[in-house]
Order: structure tokens, then sequence, then C-alpha cells
């Protein structure tokens, strides 16, 4: 054999994965698996366990007795791995359930008035109590749509300049900034819209959608400044030094180098603090209310807004009603996962 | 040449037999006067007085924690971002103290650049926008960019590379590319010296070769000055040579002399030892 190789030496290996499981352990877990999903099936049928939860809970008991069954042979320790996996697999699933669940209940319920009319028409001649092809979200959509898109003006700026101010200046106020912008993450939403009630409805003597934007800033400012601070944080002093050696100012690196750096981590701050607030029903009962109709003048008079919607809908209590208020649910969800679709396009590299 | 000679009987010692160095308003180039630096209380390095004479590469040698990089730091006035630093003596270029409160740091450190050792080019910039960065960054007034750009890829020895892909960010580079894309970074803005903090210290043999060509290249139009663990390189690159050293306490200046003269026949056998790899 030649010790001069090259890669045409090697075209007959082939690429292969030990680490894999074999084709027997896999066959082995899912027999596991379907035993233990009849024999809670069985005991659901045979028992006071009813319902997918009931059978869920008995599922998890009688997997632990299969893994344990199966694992009768191994080792002590393998056994215990064995377990300990079913445990963390278990309540991982546990812990995705509540977010499961409420996506399922809200698609489920939420569709049934969801047509396309209903996303550009408003509530003014339609009663709750009318046909679900009638009647529309509009107005809302655009109320909240108005009053989310001025809080992000206002607070992602500040956000971010707090942001900078903590990592970048690091002046002899990062103290108080720090305390200030956590001491704002724990006002209750209520608290704010109150906040705004005396300071802007009253001194307006009406009420409006900037009122609406201003409580809705109070809240966003603090998730937008915090996340802006982690994502700055995460930037290496190496490129702070290397802006300054070359001549650089520390506004012009901050602007120019660091903040460039964390685009698409700026974004999602943006993002997650409209997450935050674009769901927010306390403050707005107290500052911008609602509406029937469209409203599209944010500097005066109630402007509409999903969650107030969803919310009167459901005082009303009859059964097109509270349709309606879940499809308003539905495409509040659907307009965060949009944003976030976006964000997530925004950000991303060229 | 002979009186531009740095450390010419300059060495100088932590118990501060200071050394005179002679007034001397003709002196082009860099050069330190009894130079101390601190981190708080922590007395790093103690009395440093060397000169770089225009146009010439200096290597600085001696054991980790000996000061060489809070040294090279002092010069271009990085050390003062670090909390709690201090210093004492000069800094002069071309004869003015660079720590004068008239002086401007960012003007400072556009005459003086600096390459680090680990390469830091900017990652939402592409090539072609890191090279012209410090332009943008400092407010300089430039026409032509493309033929900056190609001049400082050229000196930098990475033109022939990347000419074809100069909107590839500069991330998808290799360390050695990063690293030469940094050294044309600090060459946009034209600086009369140029520092470089063990700039091969994260490269393979092939890379280092392609710097230390590049650092040859530089010095026929600036002073370079070069911190480095690598006697080889030290021996191939500079053409002086200062050996710094730690008793524990803060760093001094043992002796700097021509390269050769400090690779065969050094005044102090610390030195000798040092360089034959006897420690260190």
């Amino acid at each position: 054999m030649s010790m001069m190789q090259n890669s045409d030496s090697f075209s007959e290996v082939q690429p292969e994965r030990p680490w894999a499981k074999r084709p027997e352990e896999v066959r082995r877990s899912a027999i596991k698996f379907v035993v233990a999903a009849v024999l809670a099936m069985v005991v659901v049928r045979f028992t006071g366990m009813a319902g997918i939860d009931g059978w869920a809970l008995v599922l998890l008991g009688t997997i632990v007795v299969a893994t344990y069954v199966a694992a009768r042979k191994l080792s002590g320790k393998d056994r215990k791995n064995a377990l300990v996996a079913v445990g963390i697999s278990a309540l991982a699933l546990l812990a995705f359930a509540p977010w499961l669940s409420i996506l399922i209940s809200v698609v489920t319920k939420g569709y049934q008035a969801l047509h396309w009319t209903y996303l550009f028409n408003d509530m003014r001649v339609t009663t709750p109590d009318d046909e679900l092809n009638m009647g529309g979200v509009g107005h809302a959509v655009v109320g909240s749509l108005i009053m989310v898109a001025i809080a992000t003006v206002v607070t992602l700026p500040l956000g971010i300049l707090s942001g900078i101010y903590l990592t970048e200046v690091r002046g002899r106020l990062t103290f108080l900034v720090r305390f200030i912008v956590q001491s704002m993450a724990g006002v209750p939403s209520i608290v704010a819209g109150l906040f705004v009630f005396t300071t802007v409805v009253q001194t307006m003597g009406e009420y409006s959608g900037i009122a609406g934007a201003a409580a809705l800033s109070v809240l966003m400012l603090p998730t937008v400044s915090r996340t802006a601070e982690e994502v700055l944080k995460l930037v290496p002093d190496d490129l702070r030094n290397a802006g300054y050696a070359l001549g650089a100012r520390q506004w012009r690196t901050a602007f120019m180098v660091v903040l460039p750096t964390v685009k698409s981590g700026l974004i999602t701050a943006g993002i997650l603090g409209v997450a935050r607030v674009i769901g927010e029903t306390a403050p707005l009962l107290l500052t911008s209310l609602a509406t029937n109709g469209f409203a599209i003048n944010p500097f005066g008079g109630t402007l509409g807004s999903l969650p107030t919607y969803t919310f009167s809908l459901l005082q009303y209590g009859t059964e097109y009603a509270v349709a309606r208020a879940w499809s308003g649910a539905l495409v509040l969800l659907l307009i965060v996962f949009g944003l976030f679709t976006l964000a997530r396009r925004l950000g991303r590299k060229k | 040449m002979n009186q531009a000679r740095p450390g010419n009987g300059v060495a100088s010692s932590v118990e501060g037999a200071a050394m005179a160095v002679e007034p001397e308003q003709s002196f082009l180039g860099l050069e330190t006067r009894g130079a101390h630096a601190w981190f708080s209380a922590h007395h790093a390095l103690a009395n440093v007085s060397l000169k770089f004479p225009e146009r010439t590469v200096t290597g600085l040698i001696g054991p980790s924690g000996c000061g060489k990089s809070t040294f090279i730091r002092l010069l271009n006035r990085m050390h003062e971002f670090i909390p709690g630093a201090a210093m004492a003596g000069q800094v002069l270029l071309n004869g003015k103290d660079i720590y004068a409160p008239e002086e401007d740091p960012a003007m400072v450190r556009l005459k003086i650049g600096m390459v680090f050792q680990k390469p830091n080019p900017f990652p939402a910039m592409t090539i072609r926008e890191n090279v012209l960065a410090g332009i943008k960054l400092a407010h300089l007034q430039r026409d032509d960019h493309d033929s900056i750009v190609e001049s400082c890829l050229t000196r930098a020895g990475l033109w022939k590379e990347v000419k074809d892909r100069l909107d590839a960010s500069g991330g998808s580079l290799s360390g050695g590319q990063q690293q030469r894309l940094c050294i044309a970074r600090s060459l946009a803005v034209e600086p009369e010296v140029l520092l470089m903090d063990e700039p091969c210290s994260a490269l393979d043999p092939a890379s280092t070769l392609r710097i230390e060509e590049t650092i040859k290249e530089l010095a026929r139009k600036i002073t370079v000055i070069i911190v480095t663990h690598n006697m080889q390189q030290a021996s191939r690159v500079s053409d002086y040579c200062a050996f710094f050293l730690t008793d524990g306490g803060p760093g001094y200046l043992v002796e700097a002399d021509d390269t050769r003269k400090i690779f065969t026949n050094p005044k102090d056998p610390r030195t000798a030892d040092y360089v034959q790899g006897k420690f260190g």
C-alpha cells in the first residue's frame, strides 16, 4: 500500500452512525409505548378516569411501569437512567401542555366567526347577537395596530438608548436607570392605566388612542430596555476596542459597530415588547375605551382594540357574541404570529 | 541611523535607575519616557523608556505577565479604557506628548493604530465595509473608496484572495484572512504607527508567514511595534527588540537593542537565557 493518499482512495467507504439507536432498540421502545397506551385506554375505560387528560395521566403511570418492566434485566444504573429519562420527558410534555391547550382552544373556538369580510368590517350596524356572517373585527385590528405602533415608535428608541447607556456609556446613573427600569417592570398594568387616566385622559377631557398608546408604552419600555441591555451585553469587547483603535468616539462606535452587530436581537427586543402589550386590556379600558365602528384618529375620541373587543363581547355571553370574542382572540394571536415572522425576516442577515 | 537606535544604553530597572533620555527635538517616531502603568493598586509596569524610530519594526518580547500588552496599550491610549487604570511618564509621537491635556484620544488612536491578538472584523459588515470602517467611524473625508480598499487589502496581502467577494461578510474568512483584514482596516486610516499585540498567536504557520511578510512590507512606510511570544518571529520580522521581565512585581524593561545583538550577544544574561529558551 502506498503512503501517498488522495480523496479518491476513500470512494468505497460508506458513512455510518455508530452512535445512533439500533433498530431493535427503536422497536422495543415503540412496543413499550403501544403497550402502555393500550393499557391506559383500558384503565380509562373501566375506571373513573375520563377524557384526554385522564388518559394522559394514566399513560404516564403505565409508561413508568412498562419502562420498569422492560428495564428489569438491566443493571441498577441503567434502570435508573431509563426511569429518569421517562420522568424528564413527561415533565417536558407537561410544560408544553398549557401552550398547546391555549392554541387548540383559540383555534377551534375562534375559526367559526372567521371569514374574509370579518377582517374588514366593523360592528357599527351589527349587534353582537347577529349572525356570524355580519359585522367584523376590522375596527379593533386598526385601533390595536395604531396604538401599538405609536407605543413602539416611542419605546423602541428609548429602550435601545437606555440599553446603550447601561452597557456602553456605563455612566454614573447606571444604578438609577437600572433601578427605574426594574421597578417599571413590576408596575401592574391597571396602575399604568390609572396613571395615564389621571395624567392624559383627565387633562384632555376625553378618552383617546394616544392615551392608550401612552399606557402601553409604560408597560412596554421595561421589556424593550431589559432585552436590549441583555442583547448589547453579548457584543464582545473586542469589537468596541477595534472601533476605538480606529479613532472612533464612543457614540460612533456604539451606533456604527455595536448596534448593527446585534440588529436582529434589537428587533427581537421590539417584538417582545409588542407581544407584551398587544393583549393588554385593563389599561385600555381606562384610556382608549372601545368603539363599535372604525376610528383612526388617535388624538381624540375612543379607539377600538382587539382585547377590549374580546372583553366586551364576552360580557354579552350569548352564543354569537362569545364566538366573535374567540375570533377576536384568534386574530390577536395571528397578528402576533405575523409580527414574529416579519421580525425574523427583517433580522436575518443579508 | 545609529543615533535613532532605541535603547542604546536605555536599559532601566525597577530600582529606578532612571536613565536620562536627552531631549531630542528632531526624533521622529514614537518614544516613551519613564512610563509606568497601574491597574488600581496593582503596579503593572515600571519606568520604561524606549524609542521606536519611524519606519522600523520593534519586537517586544518577554514572558507572560511582564507588562508587554499593558505597555503597548499605553502607546495609543487604550489603557485608559480599563476601569481603575492609571499611568505615569510620557509617550511622545514625533516629540509631542500624546497624553497632553489638549490631545484628543480619538485622534491619537487614529495616528497610532492597533491590531489585536484575536482577529476582530466587524461581523455586521462586508469585507469592503470593514476596510472602510475606520474612515466612516472617524468621519474622514476620502474620495475614491475603491482604490483605498484595493491598496489596503493589497498591502495587507489579502487582495488576491478576496477581490472577487468584497461583499461577503468579514466573518466568512478564515482566521488568518480575518487578521489580515483587520490589518487592512487599520491601514485605511493611514496611521503613522501600527501596534500589534500578538497578531499571530491564534494563527497557523502559513498565515503567520503571510502576516510577517505583510509586516516587513508595512515597515517601508510606517512604524510597527509587535508583541510576540515567538522568538523566531521576533528575529525574523523585527529590526529592534525590547526584552521585558517581571520579578513578581511590576514588569520592567531589561534591555533593548538591535535584534541581531539581542539574539547573539545581549548585554544582560537573563536576555540570553530567555531568547535561548532556558526559561519563560
